[in-house]
């Protein structure tokens, strides 16, 4: 699992970080995402495809190709 | 005489905010029959007129709005001729709203990002003991004046008013003051001359404060307004009061709402209540969401114009038309939601759109959850007995109001 932020994109609504805390952060001045680990372990992929889905922005993406080797 | 060739208009079905008798939960039926349901197929968006007769694309399929509101050729611009104004007073009062909830890119962005730094997850999360402190005092007040009580006049406006009044800098002395103005301009019902003075009205008294807070800066938002954006030109004290005002509506307004709305909601509903009573943190967090879902106090859609012709849910949306995401058909979409008009505090509720979606989803929905992550199970804690002191059909609903919910709630314990 890999995962990419489009801080560009981003608007701080801070949704990722109540999905996957682990994986998500907000810088402080501005709420904007900081990914903490961009191959999150196996058993956050819930709570990272949770936060993918409800980024309001549609700023975060899931790459799943290394489950598959 | 020769009968005018037939105008779109005239077949659009009028758009309504009317609940079905009996009913106050749910959206209302003439909307709620472009869901899907059973073996009827989903219609596509369809046309509704407005209240002065212009129409509009009415949107309910959750995945049709997140792509529409996510959608860049989309515009929140409500100076646009296609903009769906929500009301003739909230036509009237749209240059005091020029904020960054009607604004595009780059200068939505620009100016919102000057206030996510307050609303991060981790900031709001440190606002937790204040909020607890506030929420104790008006209970035990609550407790000492009464049965019966008013929840809403007891303890569902006053604590968000207290939190916003708090974050922001204003006095909350003068709350009888910017919620008597805030009941006007969210009043559907209200005149563009009594919405433009009470909109005049805040944005003068918030003006006035923004000068105080230049020259006495405190630890609040207005004074960060004050000295980091109006002292050094980066701003007019104008935009910033305006920005405040949107704040201090949206800050008491919807919360308040929620907290009666959901406490109403639960009462009708003791299984699901006892859950929300008894549950630890997790599962008081999701019943939040679940509430948030089932209940989308901001009732009247995401409205928006469009920039380019767009292609969704079947139908081209064409460049200059208006577009109304309707967020309360969202949440119940039965392919996001099954059994949607059941509320299931148990079940995941998270993809709800009642914060709306796309760039411009509620800037303080950290806030809101906090406060109602705290709200609810105090209050239902502290009167395990709480009971509705007056005959459910005879509440007032808010249908006529831009955040829907209670006028009052008299309740008993």
């Amino acid at each position: 699992m890999r995962i990419t932020v489009d801080t560009d994109k981003c608007c701080g609504a801070g949704q990722c970080v109540l999905a996957a805390p682990e994986i998500f952060d907000q810088r402080e001045d501005d709420g904007i995402v900081v990914l903490l680990t961009e191959h999150p372990p196996q058993h956050l992929r819930a709570a990272a495809e949770e936060a993918a889905q409800v980024c309001p922005a549609g700023a975060i993406t899931l790459a799943l190709q290394e489950a598959h080797s | 005489m020769t009968a005018p060739a037939t105008h779109e208009t005239e077949d659009a079905t009028p758009f309504t905010a009317r609940r079905a008798p009996g009913c106050p939960f749910d959206p209302p039926p003439a909307h709620r029959a472009l869901l899907p349901d059973g073996d009827r197929p989903a219609a596509p968006p369809t046309r509704v007129r407005l209240w002065d007769d212009s129409t509009a694309w009415l949107v309910a399929r959750h995945n049709d709005q997140v792509a529409l509101l996510r959608d860049e050729r989309i515009s929140a611009d409500s100076r646009r001729p296609g903009y769906p104004s929500v009301s003739e007073a909230s036509l009237a009062t749209r240059a005091h709203n020029r904020t960054f909830i009607t604004m595009d890119e780059p200068e939505h962005n620009e100016e919102r990002l000057r206030f996510t730094g307050a609303f991060t997850v981790r900031r709001i999360e440190g606002l937790r003991p204040r909020v607890t402190a506030l929420v104790d005092g008006l209970l035990d007040a609550m407790a000492a004046a009464g049965p019966p009580a008013d929840l809403v006049q007891a303890f569902a406006l006053p604590l968000p008013s207290l939190v916003i009044c708090e974050l922001l800098g204003v006095p909350y002395a003068d709350h009888g003051f910017f919620q008597r103005c805030s009941r006007v301009l969210i009043d559907m019902r209200s005149t563009p001359e009594q919405a433009l003075d009470a909109s005049q009205e805040l944005v003068d008294y918030l003006t006035g404060l923004l000068a105080a807070k230049q020259r006495n800066p405190a630890d609040d938002l207005l004074s960060r307004l004050a000295t980091e954006y109006v002292a050094t030109g980066i701003a007019t004290r104008d935009e910033c009061a305006k920005q405040a005002r949107l704040l201090l509506i949206a800050g008491h307004e919807t919360t308040a709402n929620m907290i009666a709305l959901g406490t109403c909601a639960l009462l009708r509903h003791p299984e699901q209540l006892a859950a929300v009573r008894d549950g630890d943190e997790q599962q008081v967090a999701g019943s939040v969401e679940e509430l948030l879902r089932y209940l989308t106090i901001v009732h009247l859609g995401r409205r928006r114009t469009a920039l380019a012709d767009i292609e969704v849910g079947g139908v081209t949306i064409r460049a200059g038309d208006g577009v109304i995401c309707a967020n309360d058909l969202a949440n119940r979409d039965p392919e996001v939601f099954p059994d949607p008009d059941r509320l299931d505090v148990g079940r995941p509720a998270r993809r709800h759109l009642a914060f709306g979606s796309g760039p411009h989803q509620c800037l303080g929905q950290n806030l809101a959850r906090l406060e109602l992550r705290l709200a609810y199970p105090a209050l239902l804690r502290r009167f395990p007995g709480l009971r509705l002191d007056q005959e459910f059909a005879e509440i007032a609903f808010r249908d006529e109001m831009l955040v829907y919910g209670v006028h009052a709630l008299p309740v008993a314990w």
